[in-house]
C-alpha cells in the first residue's frame, strides 16, 4: 500500500504544448514575415521580444538539453562539433550539441538550421559569449552579434552602479536591434514583457517554495519539465500564465491534497546541477526506494527568482504587484528587468565564490527537508558544477549524506549508466539504510 | 641577468619570504589572475605575487576541484594547499575565467589567509559602460586595501604605482623589441621566464635587473642558430623545460601572446586624469583574455589581429598554439584562431598542456612542425 495518493500533473500537456509551440514558431517565424534571434536562456528576452512585428528567439542551452534528450542525436552532433570545427571534446556539452547542429546544418526539430537575424546574448560564464561567436562563424559569419555581461556582482551587492552597468548595456543592445532590424522596439510591449518575465521568474520560485512539503507534491524530473518555459521565453504572456494561473495553483492544490510526486516518498534528497538528460531512468529507479530528488539550486533557481529573507531563509522573489509597482516607462521597464536578474537569479551567486554556493545548498536543505544529497559532478557545464565539491563538504558538514556521480548532462560518452545505477545502489541501501519499497 | 631572473622564479617563495623579512610592516598579496590591478596594490605598499602552479600532481586539490577543471588552477590550489603560500597575508582575484574562480574559491574556504578580496572585472571589456563599472570596482578595492592596512592611497600613491608598473612594463617591451633580430640575443624561454619573475619579484627590483638586460643584450650573442622563428599563443604558460625543448630542436620562439608573457605587459596605463579611470581604462583596454574577447557588434575577436600583427612584427614563420587541458576560453578560441592564421599564410602546431606534459610525444611533434617549416622554406 503506497503511503500518499499521487498522480500526473493536469497541466502537463499544456507544458508540453507551449514547449513545442516554441520551437515550431522559431522555425516557422520566417514564413510569417517574423523575424528570428538566438541568444541564452538567461537573455533577457523581454528586449528582443518587443520588437514590432512576430519574432522568435531560440535559447540555446535548452536546444542543447533537447538535444541530449536522444543520445544518438546528442553523439552525431557532438561528433560533427569535433570533427567538422575542431573544438574540444571537454567544451560545455550543450554549446557542442549546439555546434553541431549548426555544422549540419539541421535543426533538432526538423529540417535545415534555421538562422537567426541577430544575437542577443549575454555573458556570465566563459562559453556563452564564446558559444554563439563560434556558432555564427560556424555557419558563415554573417550574423548580426550582441552580448552583454551580466557579472556586476552577487546578489547581496547590486546597487545603483551595477544596474546602471546592465542598464547602460540594454540601452545599447536597444539601439543595436532595431539598427539591424530595421524594426522599432515597442514600449509598451517591453513593459508587458517585463510585468510576465516577473510573473514567470516569481511563480516558478513560489512553486519552488510549495515543494518544502511533505510529501513533495513534485520531483525534480518533472520539475526539469517545468522550469524550461522560462528559460525559453520567460517574457511570455502564455509561459507567464502558465505559471501563475495553471501551475502554481494546481501545485498549491496538490499540497492541501497531500498528492505526492512519489507515492512511496521515504527519503528527500537535494540535487546539484543538469542531470545526464540522456538518463533520467535513474530518477525513476530512485523512486523504487522511496527517494525523491525535491530540490536543487539548478532547477530553482536558473530561472525562479528567489531572495534570502532576515533570517537567512529562501523566499520567493516579490513580483512586481507584491512591491506595488507599475512600471511607468522604458528606462522604469529596463531598470527593473536588471534588478530582478542581478538580485533574484541565485544561480548566478556561485560566479563569485563557493561561500555563496554554500550558503544557499545548506538553506535550501534545510528549508526542503532533505534527508540525503546527490551531486552530479556534470562535466559538460563548468557554471552549474561551481564549487560542487566545496558544496559536498558543506553539506556533510551538517550532517547530510552525499553521494557523488560523474557524468556529462549531453555527451553520453561521459556517463556510464550501469556504474552510476551501482553507486546508487550502494548509497541509498548502505548508506541511506533503505530498502526497495515500490 | 637571465640566471636572476631564473634563479628568483624557481625561488619564488624564498624571495617573498625575504622580502618580508626586509619589510617587516609590508603584506604580500597572491594574485590569481593578470587582470588584478597592481598598480593600487603597490600604491598600498604591498607586494602583489601571482600564484602559480608547480607543475605537481595537485593530489590535495582533487577533493575540492574535480578533474574537469584545468590542470593549472587546481596545480594553484594544490600549492595553496600542501602550504607553499603561507606567507601570503592576502590572496585576491579579478573576476576570470570559471576555472580560476573555481581556485579561488576553494582556496577562501581551505587554505587559511587573513584576507580575501573579489575584484568584479567585468567582462564586457569593449563596452564604453565597462570602463566606468570598472573604475567604481577599484574605488571599493581602494577602500578596501586602505581599511586592511590602515593606511590612505592618495592619489600620489596611485600614481607612484603607475608608474612602478608602467616602467616595468616599457622596459620588458623593450627586451622583446630586441627578439625581432634576425639572430635574436635572448631566447623564448629566457623572454618568457623575464616576465615571470616580474610577477612575483618587487617590480621595483626586478626593473633593476631588466635594466641591466637591456645594457648587455645588444652584446650579447647566443651561441645558437636561431633556427625557425616560431610564436607560442595560448593559456597559462611557465613551462619553462618545454620551452627549452622546442629551443633545442632548431627553432626559437621570438614572441608570445600569453597572460604570462607579452599580454601581461603590452599595454601601458595612460595617466591622464583620474588615476582609477586611468587604470581602468587600462584593463579594458588591454590586449583581452579570450574570455573576455566579444564585442557588441561582431563576434569578430579583438586579440586575432593583435596575434597576427605581433608574428608579421616578429617575422614569425609558424605558430605553437598551445592550452590547458580543459582551458574553455582558449578551446572556443583555438580552432577559429588556426583558421585565422591559417588564411594568413601561417602554419600552426596545436598541443594540449597538462599539468606535467609529455615531453617525448611534443618532441616529435614539434620536430616534425618544424621539419614542415625548414620544407616550407626551402620553396619560398
Amino acid at each position: 500500500m503506497a503511503r500518499y495518493k499521487t498522480k500526473g500533473l493536469d497541466c502537463w500537456n499544456r507544458a508540453k504544448e507551449l514547449r513545442e509551440q516554441y520551437y515550431q514558431d522559431y522555425k516557422e517565424s520566417h514564413d510569417r514575415g517574423g523575424l528570428r534571434w538566438e541568444g541564452g536562456a538567461w537573455s533577457f528576452d523581454a528586449i528582443p521580444q518587443a520588437l514590432e512585428g512576430e519574432v522568435h528567439g531560440l535559447t540555446e542551452e535548452p536546444y542543447g538539453a533537447s538535444i541530449a534528450h536522444n543520445p544518438k542525436l546528442q553523439v552525431r552532433y557532438q561528433e560533427a562539433a569535433e570533427g567538422k570545427w575542431g573544438c574540444a571534446r571537454d567544451l560545455c556539452s550543450y554549446m557542442r550539441a549546439y555546434w553541431g547542429s549548426v555544422a549540419l546544418n539541421e535543426y533538432a526539430f526538423g529540417g535545415a538550421w534555421p538562422q537567426a537575424d541577430f544575437i542577443f546574448q549575454n555573458q556570465i560564464c566563459c562559453s556563452h559569449a564564446k558559444w554563439l561567436q563560434v556558432a555564427d562563424e560556424i555557419g558563415g559569419g554573417t550574423t548580426p552579434f550582441f552580448c552583454f555581461d551580466v557579472g556586476a556582482g552577487p546578489y547581496d551587492n547590486i546597487g545603483e552602479r551595477q544596474i546602471e552597468y546592465v542598464v547602460g548595456q540594454l540601452y545599447d543592445g536597444i539601439e543595436f536591434i532595431e539598427r539591424v532590424t530595421g524594426r522599432k522596439i515597442v514600449d509598451e510591449k517591453l513593459i508587458q514583457n517585463v510585468y510576465n518575465t516577473y510573473r514567470s521568474n516569481c511563480y516558478w520560485a513560489k512553486t519552488c517554495e510549495l515543494n518544502q512539503a511533505i510529501p513533495a507534491p513534485l520531483d525534480e524530473k518533472t520539475m526539469f519539465s517545468l522550469y524550461v518555459l522560462g528559460t525559453l521565453e520567460k517574457s511570455n504572456q502564455a509561459i507567464a500564465d502558465f505559471y501563475e494561473k495553471e501551475l502554481y495553483p494546481e501545485v498549491q492544490d496538490r499540497v492541501a491534497d497531500k498528492i505526492a510526486a512519489v507515492a512511496n516518498e521515504q527519503c528527500r534528497v537535494l540535487g546539484d546541477s543538469q542531470p545526464p538528460w540522456g538518463f533520467l531512468r535513474i530518477y525513476r529507479y530512485l523512486e523504487q526506494y522511496g527517494v525523491v530528488s525535491v530540490a536543487s539550486l539548478y532547477t530553482f533557481s536558473l530561472m525562479g527568482w528567489m531572495t534570502p529573507d532576515t533570517n537567512g531563509d529562501l523566499v520567493p522573489y516579490p513580483t512586481l504587484e507584491e512591491q506595488g509597482i507599475t512600471i511607468k516607462d522604458r528606462d522604469h521597464a529596463l531598470r527593473l528587468l536588471a534588478e530582478g536578474e542581478l538580485k533574484g537569479k541565485l544561480m548566478w551567486a556561485p560566479f563569485y565564490g563557493a561561500t555563496y554556493k554554500n550558503a544557499l545548498v545548506t538553506a535550501m536543505a534545510r528549508q526542503w527537508h532533505c534527508d540525503a544529497a546527490m551531486i552530479h559532478l556534470n562535466r559538460g557545464c563548468e557554471g552549474t558544477a561551481q564549487h560542487q565539491m566545496q558544496m559536498k563538504i558543506a553539506l556533510q558538514e551538517m550532517g547530510i549524506p552525499v553521494m557523488t556521480y560523474e557524468g556529462n548532462m549531453a555527451d553520453e560518452r561521459e556517463f556510464d549508466e550501469g556504474r552510476v545505477k551501482r553507486l546508487i545502489e550502494l548509497f541509498v541501501t548502505e548508506t541511506l539504510g533503505l530498502k526497495k519499497v515500490a | 641577468m637571465i640566471e636572476e631572473f631564473k634563479q628568483w622564479y624557481e625561488e619564488r617563495h624564498s624571495y617573498a619570504k625575504a622580502w618580508k623579512e626586509n619589510n617587516p610592516d609590508g603584506k604580500v598579496v597572491g594574485y590569481f589572475c593578470t587582470y588584478v590591478p597592481e598598480e593600487i596594490i603597490y600604491a598600498a605598499h604591498i607586494l602583489p605575487v601571482r600564484i602559480f602552479g608547480g607543475h605537481e600532481t595537485p593530489v590535495l586539490a582533487t577533493p575540492h576541484m574535480f578533474d574537469m577543471w584545468c590542470p593549472f588552477s587546481r596545480d594553484c590550489l594544490h600549492q595553496g594547499l600542501v602550504g607553499r603560500y603561507d606567507y601570503l597575508d592576502g590572496v585576491m582575484l579579478a573576476q576570470a575565467c570559471l576555472h580560476i574562480r573555481q581556485a579561488f574559491g576553494a582556496w577562501q574556504l581551505q587554505v587559511p589567509t587573513p584576507w580575501s578580496y573579489y575584484l568584479c572585472m567585468p567582462h564586457a571589456v569593449t563596452t564604453p559602460h565597462a570602463k566606468k563599472f570598472l573604475a567604481g570596482e577599484l574605488a571599493e578595492f581602494k577602500t578596501a586595501l586602505e581599511e586592511w592596512t590602515n593606511q590612505a592611497i592618495t592619489d600620489e600613491d596611485l600614481g607612484r604605482g603607475i608608474e612602478v608598473m608602467n616602467t616595468n612594463r616599457r622596459l620588458m617591451k623593450q627586451v622583446y623589441e630586441f627578439r625581432k633580430d634576425d639572430n635574436p640575443p635572448i631566447t623564448g624561454a629566457e623572454a618568457m621566464t623575464m616576465v615571470w619573475a616580474s610577477q612575483i619579484m618587487d617590480k621595483q627590483e626586478h626593473t633593476i635587473l631588466v635594466e641591466q638586460l637591456l645594457r648587455d643584450l645588444p652584446h650579447r650573442a647566443l651561441d645558437r642558430d636561431p633556427g625557425i622563428r616560431l610564436m607560442i599563443v595560448g593559456s597559462e604558460n611557465d613551462d619553462r623545460p618545454f620551452m627549452e625543448m622546442v629551443e633545442s630542436l632548431g627553432a626559437t620562439f621570438v614572441i608570445d601572446d600569453h597572460c604570462s608573457g607579452s599580454r601581461y605587459f603590452w599595454d601601458t596605463t595612460v595617466a591622464d586624469g583620474d588615476p582609477l579611470e586611468a587604470i581602468a581604462a587600462r584593463y579594458c583596454d588591454r590586449v583581452p583574455c579570450p574570455t573576455k574577447d566579444f564585442g557588441q557588434e561582431t563576434w569578430e575577436r579583438k586579440r586575432f589581429p593583435h596575434i597576427l600583427n605581433l608574428a608579421k612584427e616578429y617575422r614569425v614563420q609558424g605558430v605553437v598554439l598551445i592550452q590547458q587541458k580543459f582551458c574553455d576560453p582558449h578551446e572556443c578560441d583555438i580552432p577559429s584562431l588556426r583558421r585565422y592564421l591559417e588564411s594568413h599564410g601561417i602554419p600552426c602546431c596545436f598541443l594540449e598542456f597538462d599539468v606535467t606534459v609529455p615531453v617525448g610525444q611534443f618532441r616529435i611533434r614539434i620536430e616534425a612542425f618544424v621539419e614542415q617549416l625548414r620544407a616550407d622554406e626551402l620553396f619560398d
